[in-house]
């Protein structure tokens, strides 16, 4: 009963809850990074050091009015930042913060469940997300959002396939989809893949960032062209739901980054004998400091680089980073094959 | 501007018209573009401005000639001692009124910091546009320093009113210069900042370079000034071609692009920063001894007559055609020409062909002040 039941909806609850608040969190890292970077202070009014400010934004959205305009596809219009969420959040459940510790003498795994195809779950959980976007643009029936929506799914495809096919090569060195055992693979192998499948990881890098629609692949929400593209006219909770979907994805992004080819949860030099005293730090922290360097990798790039045009996006996608991904699968098959 | 629509065919395409400002984030104010568009892809573009017309012109010519600088201060707001020169020197000139070296030198250097201070707006913004918001911060936090020289001149930040008929307000503050020239060793390190972050980054290089090309003879036929103008290889700067204030004594360069191109107008601004700063420096360590006003009448009260004087403004040539009838004391007939209404002409032959993506570029590549276009 414990076991099945509590442990698990508790789990639940948990990272639920620590994942809602990690994004809004996010957000006021993000605006205090690019405020330092930009020699500004960024939010310092609401509490000390502003640390209080998501609490202040989420008022502020939850008590405005809440608009749908007359001429939107009402149903479509309400259900597109439930779609934008909702896949955010259960990706998270197949992500691993941990392996199985002891509690309380009792076994408890730092993962919500590890399913033997976690990986195919997470990249198709992923892109529903993206119907989230399309169908905002399409149901506002504006012209900003449409084209926003355009380039959503443009960019949908040129990045889905590149990065699905670059997992595959992952896979080939892990030899299964659990999240679990490819960071278990890391572990047997002595290394963090990012140094057997260096290729891979830029490739999954410039396909995340892309797919979450971070800068400089930010083009459906680019507001110096299209005034904040597919959110344009939403307002209030439903716009703070899509803007929190943003975040949420940089976190599976990066969590999913760190596990696949940071070792997710183990130190640096996994597996090796001298460097066993890394393993004083506890797993899950491990886990925590390489998805928050990400996550700084995410904000530093926003705050540094101009944004990308959509036909340059799009050559990047198929001319450059599908290729480079077939090559990569093809090498790593082979050589898989010859040391077999 | 016509519409082609297929009738009969299984899918039907049409062109979406996409109406862009006056509301915009990137329309730098008020400008309005109509977009037909073919996918992301703008076919033709329609040119709106008249959203901020205050009628100065007609203003002017119920002022008296000293309450007109005031409004000169309204048309290019973000640099607005160089259209106060610039009113200024036409009615000297029609006056044919001599200004003392000193007033000509100290124009030259607020002239010169109204250039760096409008280039910092438009590199910001231009930055900004593409995507690169850090810049627009950087470049804010410098045209503050400049702001803060010009209100320890004359006590104002934006709209001046910095200049008087004959010469200066008044002399510069004690240690003003100084303060110039400190300014100058912070500025010179700092566009190396901005260049660093986007002269040789990719995507930046990626994103203006090919985009709005221009040759030299179309940017001559459509009236182009000033730095477009030279982007296209025109070395056309009315500083050297027609040396007003104290430009003559000075020694600069005026750089030119090759290709015409977005990166080109880019680097051509990015250059004048650099010759901007050498001006200032040459004219604050030079500035003369002696009055500041010149012998001005009690009234002024130009004989009948009309003239046309143009400076370099930092948007391009800025030009005031004044008629004075000789009777009266407020002009006769008060026309200007704006540098940025006449760039903005180009900006429909500039879109056709790209994208919406690249409007916006190159809305921030010709640096329009609507201001000024619509006066």
């Amino acid at each position: 009963m414990i076991d099945q039941l509590l442990i698990p909806l508790l789990k639940i609850v948990i990272v639920l809850n620590a994942t809602l608040v990690g994004v809004t969190y996010m957000v006021l890292l993000e605006r205090k990074v690019i405020a330092w970077a930009q020699s500004r202070l960024g939010p310092m009014r609401v509490g000390p050091y502003g640390v209080l400010q998501p609490i202040a934004d989420a008022i502020k959205l939850m008590i405005k009015e809440d608009i749908t305009p007359v001429r939107a596809d009402r149903w479509v219009f309400t259900a597109a930042p439930i779609i934008s969420m909702v896949p955010a959040l259960i990706v998270y459940a197949v992500i691993p913060f941990g392996p199985t510790i002891h509690l309380f003498g009792r076994p408890v795994s730092l993962y919500i469940t590890d399913i033997n195809v976690g990986l195919l779950y997470i990249v198709s959980v992923a892109s529903v997300g993206v119907y989230g976007i399309i169908l905002a643009g399409y149901a506002s029936n504006s012209k900003y959002p449409l084209l926003a929506s355009l380039r959503a799914s443009a960019q949908l495809i040129s990045y889905e396939v590149a990065v699905t096919l670059t997992l595959v090569s992952v896979i080939l060195m892990a030899g299964s989809l659990s999240m679990v055992e490819i960071v278990n693979a890391q572990y047997n192998q002595h290394a963090w893949f990012v140094f057997l499948q260096p290729v891979a990881f830029v490739i999954v890098l410039i396909g995340g960032l892309a797919e979450t629609n971070r800068a400089p692949f930010d083009l459906p929400e680019a507001e110096q062209e299209l005034t904040g593209g597919f959110h344009t006219e939403y307002s209030g909770m439903r716009f703070a739901l899509f803007f929190l979907a943003e975040y949420a994805n940089m976190i599976v992004v990066s969590s999913v980054v760190v596990t696949l080819f940071f070792g997710g949860w183990l130190p640096p030099l996994p597996n090796t004998a001298w460097a066993h005293f890394l393993y004083y730090v506890p797993s899950w922290a491990w886990f925590l400091i390489k998805s928050f360097c990400f996550l700084y990798l995410f904000i530093w790039i926003r705050a540094t680089l101009p944004r990308y045009r959509y036909d340059q996006l799009m050559n990047i996608g198929w001319k450059v980073l599908i290729p480079l991904a077939i090559a990569n699968l093809v090498v790593t098959g082979i050589v898989k094959v010859l040391v077999m | 501007m016509e519409t082609t629509v297929h009738h009969g065919a299984m899918f039907d395409t049409d062109e979406l018209v996409l109406n862009m400002g006056p509301q915009h984030p990137s329309t730098h104010g008020v400008l309005r573009v109509v977009l037909r568009l073919d996918g992301e892809k703008v076919v033709d573009c329609d040119v709106v401005i008249g959203y901020l017309h205050r009628g100065i012109e007609k203003l002017s010519e119920n002022r008296n000639w000293t309450q007109i600088v005031l409004l000169t201060d309204r048309m290019d707001y973000v640099a607005a001692a160089t259209s106060n020169v610039g009113y200024c020197e036409t009615v000297e000139k029609l006056l044919q009124l001599e200004v003392p070296r000193r007033a000509r030198y100290v124009r030259t250097i607020l002239m010169e910091l109204q250039r760096i201070a409008s280039h910092c707006l438009w590199v910001g913004t231009h930055a900004m546009d593409i995507g690169a918001m850090t810049v627009f911060l950087y470049a804010f936090r410098e045209r503050e320093l400049i702001l803060d020289l010009f209100e320890e001149f004359c006590g104002a930040r934006l709209t001046y009113n910095s200049m008087r008929i004959g010469g200066l307000p008044q002399d510069i503050p004690p240690g003003w210069a100084k303060k110039v020239l400190e300014f100058c060793d912070i500025m010179s390190q700092k566009i190396d900042e901005y260049e660093e972050l986007l002269t040789h980054n990719r995507i930046w290089v990626e994103r203006t370079k090919g985009i709005g090309v221009i040759s030299a003879s179309d940017a001559i036929a459509l009236g182009l000034c000033g730095p477009p103008l030279r982007g296209s290889g025109v070395a056309r700067d009315v500083r050297k071609d027609e040396p007003y204030a104290a430009y003559d004594e000075m020694e600069f360069d005026v750089p030119v692009g090759t290709a015409g191109d977005t990166y080109d107008r880019y680097l051509v601004r990015m250059e004048e920063f650099r010759q901007s700063l050498r001006i200032v420096r040459q004219a604050t360590e030079g500035i003369p001894e002696g009055p500041i006003v010149g012998k001005v009448p009690r009234l002024i009260k130009p004989a009948a007559g009309e003239t046309y004087h143009a400076i370099e403004s930092p948007k391009g040539e800025l030009g005031y055609f004044i008629v004075s009838d000789g009777k009266s004391t407020n002009p006769y007939r008060f026309r200007v020409r704006p540098p940025s209404f006449c760039n903005l002409q180009g900006l429909r032959r500039l879109v056709k062909g790209h994208l919406v993506a690249d409007v916006v570029a190159l809305i921030g590549s010709i640096d329009v002040v609507l201001g000024e276009v619509d006066r």
